[in-house]
């Protein structure tokens, strides 16, 4: 046997419960690798300024689960060459501030399942690892499936994110919960990642439900758009994953400070918040 | 595999004596119930978020019980008979068996209502959908049969219809958009990735999370996420069904030496391969030589399930690209996969090149204008039947898919 389990919290879920510990809520921004030239200079400006975690999107030619913005950003990625190899090259690289790796914030890696196993379930998760990555979540490979990237992530020692959607079952919320490491990931609605005017009013219900199951960190991810949805959905939430609102302003042209200043705003209105009525 | 086994005539007769020996192989293992994961060997699955995960389930739990529910079945039946024209015919093809010194029968699916064996499986979903409470069908479409066929089932039995098209296809294949939209349904041109099926087929899935309870997805072919493959294959085995009966009475032998089908999504050669499977015939799959995941493909995840997939070496999918839009899929269903690796049937490809002459040649010897997709199977027979790889006399079963009226503007081009 060569899986052992996860004994102590990784990388995500220390981060997260730190937070958490403090009164506050997290921020994981996403930002799919390879965008732009300069798409390591987004993860750092997330890094500092204020992210409790990054998710990094790798690229996927077919990606079933995301809206037009994401699906843009990996196609504008894959139009411009990236490769796995590379992408995890350059998070990787080292050199002092100058890699997304060493800034100290866990990084999680967001693919899809083919991306997975055309690398090899093990062979992948051990380049996450030494890339520096911590935490991994593949959105199209669901429980029933979940097997072979459970064993071969826990022998990198990756922390594998489940998500759990509005019409998940409880049965399934309570084993999704038992196996998920760092967080578990609660998708605001029925659809797919996107800008959205209003915040599902199934936030409330998915996350209590996971609530039951596990003291784990649960965050809210699609559709999150604006600093006040961030807040709103944290009232039951640990916090959120904001994804489509930053890769749109990058695929407008927004620079690495332009994006800074967008995190930043996050992080001050969860910030500004005053919790302890919460929850 | 001996595609010469039995004796056969010097001269290839169109019409054997009928027989009593159909030649059993002890194997009925395969192309049954793939069980609650969906499992071909090793291939298959479902491969979706968990969003969609109560949707599979209750699609499988109603299909089910439908299968085992004897109303259902013979609605089915009647259903095929008297709007979709079950059972099609099978043609002793004369002049081109003496042409290419073979026994060449056709399974007519040409002859279907709406000119291809997508109605089959459109039919029996239309009829699970209602009976599922759904009012309204989504559909991916490439080429634009699937996607008329599921217009088609909707205005019988009054479900709204919404058809995702890549916007590439909307433009190659603008009579379809006519024809669908003319039958009521509303066509959704897809503008991401390639803007072709693999997209459509995205979009679709994408679609489906949103409306999962109002909405029914009206897979195309043996695909997708269990219980997809598993379903399309049964609704298409009839297919297979009636040409088992068929050949019984008309080859002496009671089955062909070689059954041969098109393979894009390989709904066609899954109807007629179950038919078969228990037999010793020989038994084919023809891709696309621009499109032939079982031929270039790699193990691979795509739409939900795990299959031969045509992607690089960093796990990206490449797009198909061959003369015929409804064989421009970069996967293959899985069950086709497992019995590719079983080896109980071969897959192989035929170039555009090919197929028109397979085209042209079908045309002038029998009268019969085959779908581009259909001419497939046929170009490898002619090749097979020009090379030995079929045996002179040999006696083989094609099923002609659909019927070519759809392509006739892009053959005067390709023709000119
Ligand atoms: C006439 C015809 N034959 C074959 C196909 C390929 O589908 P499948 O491989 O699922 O039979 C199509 C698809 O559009 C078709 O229109």
């Amino acid at each position: 046997m060569t899986s052992p389990v996860l004994s102590a919290p990784g990388a995500v879920q220390q981060s997260l419960l730190r937070r958490r510990a403090a009164g506050g809520k997290s921020l994981v921004p996403f930002v799919t690798a390879g965008i732009t030239p300069d798409w390591t200079a987004y993860v750092r400006a997330c890094a500092e300024h204020g992210a409790d975690a990054i998710e990094i999107g790798l690229p996927f030619s077919d990606p079933m689960l995301d809206g037009p913005v994401i699906q843009a950003a990996s196609g504008q990625a894959l139009a411009r060459g990236a490769r796995i190899a590379d992408l995890l090259e350059e998070i990787g690289a080292s050199g002092p501030g100058a890699a997304p790796g060493s800034t100290g914030v866990p990084l999680i890696v967001m693919t899809y399942s083919n991306i997975v196993r055309r690398h090899g379930d093990e062979a992948f998760c051990h380049a996450l690892a030494a890339a520096g990555i911590g935490g991994l979540i593949v959105p199209d490979t669901p429980l029933d499936e979940i097997e072979p990237l459970l064993a071969a992530s826990r022998a990198a020692g990756l922390e594998l994110i489940l998500l759990v959607a509005p019409s998940t079952k409880p049965h399934r919320v309570s084993r999704i919960a038992e196996l998920s490491s760092g967080f578990v990931y609660a998708v605001s609605n029925m659809g797919v990642t996107g800008v959205r005017d209003a915040v599902s009013d199934t936030v409330q219900r998915t996350v209590d439900g996971v609530r039951q199951h596990t003291s784990l960190p649960v965050l809210v991810g699609f559709g999150i758009s604006s600093p006040a949805q961030a807040v709103e959905v944290s009232r039951h939430a640990d916090g959120v994953v904001v994804a489509s609102a930053l890769m749109r302003d990058v695929l407008a042209g927004a620079s690495p400070a332009d994006l800074a200043a967008t995190v930043s705003s996050f992080r001050t209105a969860l910030d500004g918040t005053d919790w302890s009525a919460a929850r | 595999m001996n595609s010469s086994s039995g004796p056969s005539p010097a001269v290839p007769a169109p019409i054997e004596q009928p027989g009593t020996s159909t030649l059993l192989t002890a194997d009925r293992s395969v192309m049954t119930d793939p069980g609650a994961l969906g499992r071909f060997g090793g291939f298959g699955g479902r491969y979706v978020p968990e969003a969609l995960i109560p949707a599979c389930e209750e699609l499988e739990a109603a299909y089910r019980e439908a299968r085992a529910d004897p109303s259902f079945q013979s609605e089915l039946t009647q259903t095929l008979q008297v709007y979709a024209g079950r059972p099609t015919p099978v043609t002793p093809a004369a002049r081109l068996s003496q042409e290419l010194g073979i026994n060449l029968l056709l399974k007519r699916e040409d002859l279907a209502h709406t000119g291809s064996h997508k109605i089959n499986n459109v039919i029996g979903q239309a009829l699970l959908a209602r009976r599922m409470g759904k009012q309204r069908l989504l559909a991916e479409t490439g080429a634009g049969q699937h996607g008329v066929a599921t217009a088609t089932a909707g205005a019988l039995l009054g479900l709204d219809v919404t058809v995702y098209m890549g916007e590439v296809d909307t433009q190659r294949q603008q009579l379809n958009v006519f024809r669908m939209e003319l039958l009521g349904a509303t066509v959704v041109p897809v503008t991401s990735g390639s803007r072709t099926l693999k997209d459509a087929c995205s979009e679709a899935l994408r679609q489906w999370v949103s409306q999962v309870d109002e909405a029914y997805y009206c897979l195309g072919s043996v695909m997708g996420p269990h219980p997809y493959p598993w379903m399309v294959r049964e609704f298409q085995s009839v297919i297979g069904s009636e040409a088992r009966g068929q050949c019984a009475g008309l080859l002496r032998r009671g089955v062909p030496d070689v059954v041969v089908a098109c393979v894009g999504g390989g709904s066609n050669a899954a109807g007629t391969f179950a038919g078969f499977v228990d037999t010793s015939a020989r038994m084919v799959g023809v891709e696309a030589a621009g499109g032939a995941a079982m031929t270039d493909g790699s193990p691979g995840i795509l739409h939900g399930f795990y299959s031969q997939v045509l992607q690089d070496d960093d796990g990206q999918v490449r797009e198909a690209h061959s003369i015929s839009a409804g064989l421009d899929y970069p996967g293959v269903g899985p069950e086709h996969a497992s019995l590719g690796s079983s080896g109980r049937v071969e897959y192989t490809t035929a170039t555009d090149e090919q197929v028109l002459e397979a085209v042209v040649l079908l045309a002038r010897s029998e009268g019969i204008l085959a779908a581009l997709e259909s001419a497939h199977a046929l170009a490898w027979i002619i090749q097979a039947a020009r090379s030995g790889d079929l045996a002179a006399g040999s006696t083989v079963l094609m099923t002609l898919s659909g019927r070519g009226d759809k392509d006739a503007s892009q053959l005067m081009g390709l023709l000119a």
